[in-house]
C-alpha cells in the first residue's frame, strides 16, 4: 500500500461526502414535486409525456397499486428490449452487421438489463449494433434506475407518512426521476467522458496499418469454421500474421454516463471499464467512480429529509461507510501483497502489487477501489478483472454483494435493501430491552418483521441452491470454468451472487453464455429483483398505514452511533451465517493454498 | 389494462427520448467541442489510420518497447482479460517462461510485473515507466542509440499522476515507439 494510493481512496470518499447533502436535497424536491431550477426546460416536457402516455398525475397510489405498475412496466421493457436484440439485423445503425443474438442469450440480457444487474454474457463490441446499444440496452439503464429510485422513495414515504394507503403515483415517480436526476446528470458526464477520449459517433469501426506486425498462432479450421485436432485431441495451431488494428467506434459516451449514474454497469465493450475507449484516464475513472455513489449517497440524506430525522439519515450513511472502508482497504492490502506463486525474477511491487488483468493507468490502488465501489453499490461495471484478484482481493467484492448491496448499493436498490436491515435491526433492538420495536413513531410488528425476513431469506437460497447444482454438474456446470480447484467455485459462486443481488459484475472466466447459465442466471435476477421488491412495497404499504406512537424513554434511538454499530453488526452477522461456509471453500480456501504454494 | 397501455407508450417514449434523442444530442455537442477524442483519437501518417493515441498496439520486436501482453493480441474488436486465476498453474507457467524470455534478451536486473502480466482490457497504451527504464539498454544497443537520449524519449511520454494524484504514471508504448522510428 502506498501513501498515494491511501489518498486517492481517502479523496474518492471525501468528495462523495460533501456531494451527499446536496444530491439528497435535490433528490427530495425531485420526488416531493417541489419546484427546481430546470423546470422551465422540463415542466412542459413532463406534462406533454404524462399526456401522451395517459398518466393522471394526480393519483396517487396504494402499495398494491404501485407494484403493479413496476411489474407491468418491467414485463413490457423486457419484451421491447428481447425484441429489439432478435430483430437487430433488420433495425438501423448496424454498420458491423450483426447477426441477432440467440434466445437464451437475447432473454438473459433482457431480464439482465430490465432487472438493473446488466450481467453480459456477450461481448458489446462483437455482438450488439449501435441501435441495440443505444436505444435498446441503454434505454433500459435508465428506466431500470428511475425504477429502483422510485421504490427507494415509497419505503421512505412508507416511513414518513401516518395512517395513509398512499404511497405516491409509479408513473409520476418513474418520469420524475428520469427527466430530472438521470437525464441531465448523464448529458453532463456523457460531455466530460468525451473530452476524456470516450467515443460517440455511429461510424464503422476503423482499421489502422500496424507500424510492426507480428505473428500469432491461431487454432487451425477447416473450410466450415471447426477446429481441428490433432492425435491428442489438442486444437491443431497455425502461424497468422497480424498487420492491422481494428478500432472500434461507437455511441459510447452515452451509454457510460448513464451505466453508471444509473449503477447498471452493463460495458459498450467487453471489457467494460477497462477499455481505453470506456475508460481513458484516471480522471475519467475518478469521476466513473463518483457518479456510481452520487445517488445512493445521496438517497441517505434524502431519507433524512423525508423523514425528518437527518441524524437517522447520517446514521444509515455511517454504517454504509464504515462497510465500505472495511472493504477497500481489505481488497488493496491484498492486491498490494502481489502473487507469492510468481517467480523471485519479477518484481511485483515497482508497480504496486498484483498485476494480472489490471490497466497501468489505474493501477492496483484504483483497481482496488473500483472494485469496491462496483460491488458495494450494485453496479457491476469493472475497471480490472476481478477473476485474476488475490483470493482475499477478491472475496470484498463477493462479500460486498453477499451483504445484499447495503454498501451505498445500487440507486434505489441500496436504500431498501439498507431500510429492510434497518428494520430488523430495530426489532433486535427491541427484542433486547423487551419492548415492542419503534421506528420513527412507528411500532414495527410481526408483519413487517416476517416480510423483512423473506427478503433476507430469499436472496442467500437462490444463490447457494444454483451455486451447489452448477458445482456439481460436470455437463453443464463446471465445464464453463476457466479456473480449477477453489477458484473454480468462486466463478460459480460470483456468478450467482452477482446475478440475485442484481450487480452485474463477474470472475469473467466464466463461460455463462450457455443455456444453462443464461437461464438459471436470467431466473436468479428476475428473484433477485422482483420476489424481493415485493416485500418491499408491503412492508412500506404497511408502515403507511400505522398511527404515530410518541417516542417515550424506553425508545431505541435510530440516529445515534450505537444504531449505527448495531445495524453494522446485523448486517455482517446475517450475511457471514448464511455465505461463511461457502466462501470457506472458494476465496479463504485458495488464499491458504497459495500462500502454501499450491496451484492448478 | 390501462398500466399495459401506459408502460408500452412510455417505453416508446423512452426509446425515441433517451435512446435516439439523448446520444445524438451528445454526439452532436461532441463533433463540435471534441472532434477529435469523439472519433477515437486517431493518429494518421500520410492520410492513413496507423493507430489510436489510447489504445495499445503489439510490439515484440527487438528495435522497440515491448508492450503488456494481451489475452487477445491487441485485437481491438475484442477486448477483455485472461481471468486466469492467482494458483492458476496456467498463469504461473506463463509468467515464468516469459520472465525467462524477457532476461534473455534484456539484462538480469528484476522484471517489473506488468511485462509479464496481461492487461484487463488486452489494450493497455501503456507500460510503467520502470517497464521502459528495464528495457532502454536493449533499444540502446538494437538502434545504436544512446541510453541518455532514449531516457529523454521515455520522458517525454511519461505522463504523471493526473493533477499529481489520479491514478500512475504510464509510459505511452505507442507514441513512444513512433517517435523512435521517427529518429
Amino acid at each position: 500500500m502506498t501513501s498515494n494510493g491511501v489518498l486517492q481512496i481517502l479523496l474518492f470518499f471525501g468528495v462523495i461526502l460533501l456531494l451527499t447533502k446536496p444530491m439528497g436535497i435535490y433528490l427530495t424536491k425531485v420526488y416531493s414535486g417541489e419546484k427546481i431550477f430546470l423546470d422551465f426546460i422540463f415542466k412542459p416536457c413532463e406534462r406533454m409525456l404524462y399526456a401522451i402516455c395517459r398518466v393522471y398525475a394526480e393519483r396517487e397510489m396504494n402499495w398494491k397499486q404501485y407494484g403493479a405498475g413496476v411489474l407491468i412496466f418491467s414485463l413490457v421493457s423486457s419484451l421491447a428490449l428481447y425484441a429489439i436484440q432478435r430483430f437487430q439485423s433488420f433495425l438501423p445503425f448496424n454498420p458491423q452487421n450483426f447477426n441477432a443474438p440467440t434466445a437464451e442469450s437475447s432473454f438473459n440480457t433482457a431480464v439482465s438489463f430490465v432487472t438493473n444487474t446488466n450481467w453480459q454474457g456477450y461481448g458489446g463490441e462483437t455482438t450488439m449494433s449501435y441501435f441495440t446499444q443505444m436505444a435498446g440496452l441503454s434505454v433500459q439503464n435508465f428506466a431500470s434506475a428511475a425504477v429502483g429510485m422510485a421504490i427507494a422513495v415509497v419505503f421512505i414515504r412508507g416511513i414518513s407518512r401516518f395512517e395513509t394507503e398512499n404511497l405516491g403515483n409509479f408513473w409520476v415517480d418513474l418520469t420524475r426521476g428520469t427527466l430530472y436526476v438521470l437525464l441531465p446528470f448523464s448529458f453532463l458526464a456523457a460531455i466530460f467522458f468525451v473530452s476524456q477520449g470516450v467515443v460517440q459517433n455511429f461510424k464503422p469501426y476503423d482499421t489502422a496499418k500496424l507500424t510492426e506486425s507480428f505473428v500469432v498462432q491461431i487454432d487451425k479450421k477447416d473450410a466450415d469454421g471447426n477446429v481441428l485436432k490433432d492425435a491428442e485431441g489438442e486444437n491443431i495451431k497455425e502461424d497468422k500474421t497480424i498487420s492491422e488494428q481494428t478500432i472500434v467506434q461507437g455511441p459510447v459516451a452515452s451509454q457510460l454516463a448513464i451505466k453508471m449514474l444509473g449503477t447498471n454497469g452493463g460495458g459498450f465493450f467487453n471489457a467494460n471499464s477497462a477499455h481505453p475507449f470506456e475508460n481513458p484516464t484516471p480522471f475519467s475513472n475518478f469521476v466513473q467512480m463518483l457518479l456510481i455513489f452520487l445517488i445512493p449517497a445521496g438517497l441517505t440524506y434524502t431519507l433524512g429529509q423525508m423523514t425528518k430525522s437527518q441524524g437517522h439519515g447520517w446514521a444509515v450513511f455511517a454504517a454504509m461507510a464504515i462497510l465500505f472502508f472495511a472493504g477497500v482497504f481489505t481488497a488493496y492490502w491484498a492486491e498490494s501483497k502481489g502473487n507469492p506463486l510468481y517467480p523471485k525474477n519479477v518484481n511485483q511491487q515497482v508497480i504496486g502489487g498484483n498485476f494480472e488483468g489490471k490497466e497501468t493507468r489505474f493501477g492496483v490502488a484504483n483497481s482496488a477501489l473500483f472494485a469496491t465501489i462496483t460491488t458495494g453499490a450494485s453496479c457491476g461495471a469493472v475497471n480490472s478483472m476481478h477473476d485474476s484478484f488475490t483470493p482475499l482481493g477478491g472475496l470484498v467484492p463477493i462479500v460486498n454483494m453477499q451483504l445484499g448491496e447495503v454498501i451505498f448499493g445500487g440507486v434505489g436498490a441500496g436504500m431498501y435493501g439498507i431500510l429492510i436491515m434497518v428494520i430488523l435491526t430495530v426489532f433486535v433492538a427491541g427484542l433486547m430491552v423487551g419492548r415492542t420495536p419503534e421506528y420513527l413513531g412507528k411500532r414495527i410488528e410481526a408483519y413487517d418483521v416476517q416480510m423483512a425476513m423473506l427478503y433476507a431469506l430469499i436472496f442467500p437460497l437462490v444463490i447457494l441452491i444454483f451455486a451447489a447444482i452448477s458445482a456439481i454438474s460436470p455437463d453443464f456446470g463446471t465445464n464453463s470454468l476457466n479456473n480449477n480447484a477453489a477458484h473454480g467455485f468462486s466463478e460459480i459462486l460470483y456468478a450467482f451472487t452477482s446475478a440475485t443481488a442484481n450487480n452485474g459484475s463477474a470472475f469473467a472466466g466464466l463461460n455463462a453464455n450457455t443455456l444453462w447459465y443464461n437461464s438459471t442466471l436470467g431466473a436468479a435476477m428476475l428473484i433477485g429483483r422482483f420476489l424481493m421488491i415485493i416485500p418491499v412495497l408491503a412492508i412500506a404499504g404497511n408502515l403507511a398505514r400505522k398511527k404515530r406512537v410518541p417516542p417515550t424513554l424506553g425508545t431505541f434511538p435510530v440516529n445515534t452511533a450505537l444504531f449505527t454499530i448495531l445495524l453494522v453488526s446485523i448486517i455482517l452477522i446475517l450475511g457471514a451465517l448464511t455465505f461463511f461456509p461457502a466462501l470457506s471453500l472458494s476465496p479463504i480456501l485458495e488464499h491458504f493454498q497459495m500462500n502454501a504454494g499450491q496451484s492448478f | 389494462m390501462n398500466d399495459l397501455i401506459t408502460s408500452a407508450l412510455l417505453i416508446l417514449v423512452f426509446t425515441v427520448s433517451l435512446g435516439i434523442i439523448y446520444p445524438f444530442a451528445v454526439w452532436g455537442v461532441s463533433q463540435v467541442v471534441f472532434p477529435h477524442q469523439v472519433n477515437g483519437s486517431l493518429i494518421e501518417k500520410d492520410g492513413k489510420i496507423i493507430g489510436s493515441e489510447l489504445v495499445g498496439q503489439n510490439f515484440s520486436g527487438e528495435k522497440y518497447f515491448h508492450s503488456r501482453l494481451s489475452a487477445n493480441n491487441y485485437d481491438a474488436a475484442n477486448s477483455g482479460g485472461t481471468n486466469l486465476g492467482p494458483t492458476s498453474q496456467k498463469l504461473i507457467d506463463r509468467v515464468k517462461t516469459d520472465a525467462e524470455k524477457l532476461q534473455t534478451e534484456n539484462s538480469t536486473k528484476p522484471i517489473p510485473a506488468d511485462l509479464v502480466t496481461t492487461s484487463a482490457s488486452g489494450l493497455d497504451p501503456h507500460i510503467s515507466p520502470a517497464a521502459a527504464e528495464f528495457q532502454i539498454p536493449r533499444i540502446a544497443r538494437e538502434r545504436n542509440m544512446s541510453e541518455t537520449d532514449l531516457r529523454a524519449i521515455v520522458a517525454k511520454h511519461t505522463e504523471d499522476r493526473t493533477f499529481g494524484i489520479f491514478g500512475e504514471p504510464r509510459v505511452n508504448i505507442l507514441m513512444l515507439n513512433l517517435e523512435l522510428n521517427k529518429k
